[in-house]
């Protein structure tokens, strides 16, 4: 029989390496699974994890495909530090998206430089009161935020359907389903010339300073931690859960509003009707990997990235096909949690009591 | 400012290296790179496109090398990849999807030595050219067919975006129908995808239970098909042929076929004649075929065989009038035949779809 047995003392050094023994168990299951294909396990890793970054096109597509999982995973892991479980980033970052993209279409033909600051507080107000929802549901009614925020997932990305497929759509566009496009105005800067790395990446460094500072230098930073590891504690400093959860649900919905503010006009430049690969899902693992500490959300974010833009190199490169991205994301999140397992507990084999005795 | 520089000299020496690469592969080989929307496994839209990267492959051996990147995404991905085959040395660059649209366009005018070929879509460019099937042609045998065959009058309809594509589709069918059965009718079902073959199964049973007996699908997969399979009612196969999927249930199939096109667009740019353009083509150009007539009396199989020879010919045109939209009111009066502007920007049901198309 085999069975976990808890640590007590988690090791510090343990928990911050647990990522990294992930990571090098991915690699070397990836050598595998190469030499498996019949292909150069060193040139296929090579392909999917270097090659992109040799490039500055390379480098800045990973910046731009790393800014709305870093934003949106900064606000998740302040949240999920107070164990509040906004599952919902996904709508939120699309209401972000239909609000600002909204001002953008409305005043297409002006050429204001106030366009774009208001597109972007739009977008962040509409992530915003999308993430007010389930806060007001949890603090008045006590329903659970998991469920309300990922149902309100759905009621968004429809209503982005709905509004491109209808008064949304394009006039010229021979009915099908995209807004007009954004005035440049609405456009955020590109901050590398030639590329399409745009504002929203300095805004999700900024991100991650401010996680920062809230976690390891604000009052309400160490009241999420307290909540979160030691509710009873938190209790009875009389700490307020309500505020903490509405503090935890705005954060996330405005950073994952920025977050899909920034997608449309920063890279897409339009309305369509499904404008996130799920970033809003993704950035669940990301907070996670990166151990809910805003540096480790920036690395992961940038790691996650990396196993999308190596999917797409290694495709053209070598023939790779598509599933082996999904594959290696599988493999790192197995891993990850081994890892953790691992961390805290430690296997005993035997029934229980004469393994305490032996 | 020092690591500018840095940035600079590192861009420097890779667009010397990209140069590198596509002058010397200019010299000896023509690359040519697709975009598709689906897996290649999905034996429907995308396998097809894929076959015709394979024929590509077959015609020009070693002069040609072929490339692919799979399941890409409809929104910023797409632009990134179109770039990356464009930046690692591609000539010409085929995306399979609408919604490759706008990135197509985008990445185009920054690469205006690599051609483009955008399929569904319209804008062309300089080095933009766009094409397509007259699928609906197909859709209208295929109404003939299932008018013929069906017993409850009802066809049910697996469809994927209110895009005039597909509303095109969905008339032409019914049209096909009602010219040999008045009674006949269509219910849609919308799944918003191109590929999902969880949904679109969904779907047909829902059809099937509400009556139908004839399904027929504008998405990818053959779920729906395999459906009607199980179910024991008929069906059409999409894009490619499914009767393997289907062997008692698929009347027809309406194949894409776009090998000849590709073979004669790659030729184009190997040997430099290539010219942005807009083609549409149909039966008449192979572009769409029909799979075997099956699975139903000789008569059906005969009426069929000349319903496509006339729309072949030029004598039949499925949009020939006269045509009433759902309130009745005529669009294309008799004698006339819808314009290409009616055809592309497609927006109502015609008579005897049920429901209304979603706005």
């Amino acid at each position: 029989m085999v069975r976990l047995e808890s640590r007590g003392d988690v090791s510090r050094a343990w928990s911050l390496l647990s990522p990294v023994v992930a990571i090098v168990l991915t690699l070397i299951s990836g050598v595998v699974i190469f030499s498996a294909m019949g292909k150069d396990p060193g040139l296929a890793l090579y392909t999917y994890f270097v090659q992109p970054l040799t490039t500055a096109f390379g480098v800045t597509e990973l910046l731009v495909k790393a800014t709305p999982l870093v934003l949106i995973g900064i606000g998740l892991s302040i949240g999920f530090r107070a164990n509040v479980w906004n599952i919902g980033a996904e709508g939120q970052f699309t209401i972000g998206a239909i609000v600002g993209g909204g001002i953008a279409i409305a005043f297409h033909d002006s050429d204001n430089f106030l366009l774009l600051p208001v597109v972007m507080i739009g977008g962040i107000l509409g992530g915003m009161a999308w993430g007010a929802v389930p806060a007001f549901l949890k603090t008045r009614f006590n329903a659970n935020e998991i469920l309300t925020s990922l149902m309100l997932t759905y009621v968004a990305v429809l209503l982005l359907s709905y509004l491109v497929h209808g008064p949304w759509r394009d006039p010229d566009g021979y009915n099908f389903p995209e807004s007009r496009l954004f005035p440049a105005a609405a456009m955020m800067p590109v901050l590398w010339e030639d590329s399409r790395l745009h504002l929203g990446a300095a805004l999700a460094v900024l991100a991650v300073v401010g996680g920062w500072v809230i976690l390891s230098r604000a009052v309400i930073g160490f009241q999420l931690r307290v909540v979160g590891q030691a509710p009873a504690a938190a209790k009875h400093a009389g700490f307020s859960q309500n505020k903490l959860i509405w503090f935890s649900l705005l954060l996330g919905g405005g950073l994952a509003g920025l977050a899909g503010v920034a997608e449309v006009a920063g890279t897409i430049g339009q309305l369509l009707p499904s404008i996130s690969p799920g970033y809003g899902f993704t950035a669940i693992i990301v907070a996670f990997l990166g151990r809910l500490h805003p540096v480790g959300v920036l690395l992961a974010g940038l790691i996650m990235a990396l196993s999308y833009i190596g999917g797409e190199v290694a495709q053209i490169e070598i023939g790779l096909p598509a599933a082996v991205t999904g594959l290696f994301q599988g493999i790192l999140l197995f891993f990850l949690l081994g890892c953790d397992v691992l961390t805290h507990y430690r296997i005993r084999f035997g029934a229980p009591g004469r393994a305490r005795g032996s | 400012m020092k690591r500018r520089t840095v940035f600079k000299a590192l861009a420097s020496a890779l667009s010397v290296g990209i140069l590198a690469a596509g002058m010397a592969s200019a010299s000896a080989q023509t690359k040519v790179g697709f975009v598709y929307v689906g897996p290649i496994g999905d034996h429907g839209w995308t396998y097809r496109h894929d076959q015709g990267r394979l024929a590509i492959e077959k015609e020009f051996g070693d002069k040609v090398k072929t490339t692919f990147v799979e399941s890409v995404k409809e929104g910023p991905d797409s632009e990134r990849v179109i770039r990356q085959l464009a930046a690692s040395g591609h000539d010409l660059i085929f995306t399979t999807s609408f919604g490759f649209m706008n990135p197509t366009i985008k990445v185009a005018k920054r690469f205006p030595n690599v051609k483009f070929e955008h399929a569904t879509g319209y804008k062309q460019d300089k080095n933009v050219a766009t094409y397509s099937g007259r699928f609906y042609e197909g859709r209208y045998i295929a109404g003939v067919i299932a008018g013929k065959t069906s017993k409850t009058n009802k066809i049910g309809y697996v469809a994927s975006f209110p895009i005039p594509e597909v509303v095109r589709g969905i008339n032409a069918f019914l049209l096909g129908a009602r010219s040999v059965n008045p009674a006949m009718s269509i219910s849609v079902v919308w799944v918003n995808s191109w590929y999902d073959p969880g949904k679109e199964g969904d779907a047909a049973k829902a059809l099937i239970d509400q009556g139908a007996d004839i399904i027929t699908q504008h998405t990818d997969s053959p779920a729906p098909l395999q459906v009607a399979e199980n179910r024991g009612v008929k069906g059409f196969g999409q894009a490619s042929d499914m009767e393997h999927f289907a062997p008692k249930a698929q009347l027809s199939a309406i194949i894409d076929d776009w090998n000849p096109y590709y073979v004669e667009r790659t030729r184009a740019v190997i040997d430099g004649t290539w010219k942005s353009q807009d083609v549409w083509y149909g039966l008449k150009e192979g572009m769409v075929q029909m799979a075997p007539y099956k699975n139903m009396p000789a008569d059906v199989a005969k009426l069929a065989k000349e319903t496509e020879e006339a729309i072949r010919s030029g004598k039949l045109h499925p949009f020939a009038g006269p045509i009433k939209d759902q309130s009745g009111k005529v669009v294309v009066e008799a004698g006339k035949v819808a314009d290409a502007g009616m055809l592309l920007g497609m927006n109502f049901y015609v008579e005897g779809v049920e429901g209304s198309l979603p706005k």
